[in-house]
């Protein structure tokens, strides 16, 4: 049980899971704001830049 | 159908033929059932949350993905994963399935073919001859496979960080644009937005690499 669990966590989230919580806010704040009358678009693609910057600093130290 | 024959492809080239080809065989038919079971009523499967969960998803595998090849291609980490190409190996020895490369290929294939199918119902439902807008979607299934099919070779031959970062870049773009449009968001000028976010992806992840390479130098 513990095994498969691991698998999917891994499969997943892979060997950051900033990652995988970032974006998941990332989409949550598209949603939000594509509610309003504001235009998303612009939303995930930034929250994406900022992730991947972020984990790719804590990675090359 | 061009973006599920580009993740089947990407996942092929990298992984290999066997996982990545199951995994769009069994997509294939899962869809046939699909289809078949539910008819017109097909339509009302939320599209949008299936939209939302399967860009949520090749989101973080394509960020995981491109995550490394920047580190490779900056120097931060070793070209090749020795560890994980033997495992893969050790895998395909032993006849075991990847099933990363398999889910990646089924999650592709399903997602594009339930909006074909979608179009196929509304379309020819609307001009009362869904018949003739079935084999439409035939005869671009067809030209598609046939295009994959000349490419697979040319391909292979591309280095292997090259083809990581090429499929991260690729899977990231397809998550945010099919993740945001699930999330609600309304892409300016619809799919022809997916090129400036190809583009935007490609931009920083280019950007990141000569970030990190510099800041390796300055370090050594």
């Amino acid at each position: 049980m513990k095994r498969f669990a691991r698998f999917w966590w891994n499969f997943i989230v892979g060997d950051d899971w900033r990652v995988a919580g970032g974006i998941g806010l990332g989409f949550a704040v598209t949603a939000l704001v594509a509610a309003t009358a504001v235009p998303a678009w612009w939303v995930l693609p930034l929250a994406v830049a900022a992730v991947l910057w972020l984990s790719l600093r804590r990675a090359a130290r | 159908m061009v973006e599920a024959l580009t993740i089947v492809l990407a996942m092929g080239v990298t992984r290999g033929w066997r996982a990545s080809l199951s995994g769009a065989a069994v997509a294939t038919l899962a869809l046939a059932a699909i289809v078949a079971a539910l008819g017109p009523a097909l339509t009302v499967i939320p599209i949008e949350a299936l939209r939302l969960v399967v860009g949520l998803l090749l989101l973080v595998f394509g960020l995981q993905w491109l995550r490394k090849a920047i580190l490779r291609a900056s120097g931060w980490r070793a070209l090749r994963d020795e560890d994980a190409a033997f495992a893969r190996e050790a895998a395909a020895a032993q006849g075991k399935t990847d099933w990363y490369a398999f889910t990646i290929s089924f999650k592709g294939v399903l997602l594009e073919g339930l909006e074909v199918a979608f179009i196929v119902l509304t379309f020819g439902g609307a001009q009362e001859n869904i018949p003739l807008a079935a084999v439409g979607a035939a005869a671009a299934a067809v030209l598609v496979i046939a295009a994959g099919i000349v490419v697979r070779e040319p391909l292979s031959r591309v280095p292997e960080n090259t083809l990581a970062f090429a499929v991260g870049v690729m899977l990231t773009t397809f998550g945010t644009f099919w993740g945001a449009e699930g999330a609600g968001v309304e892409w300016p000028g619809d799919d022809a937005a997916l090129p400036f976010v190809l583009g935007f992806v490609l931009l920083i992840s280019l950007g990141f690499v000569t970030a990190l390479r510099r800041r390796r130098l300055a370090t050594a």
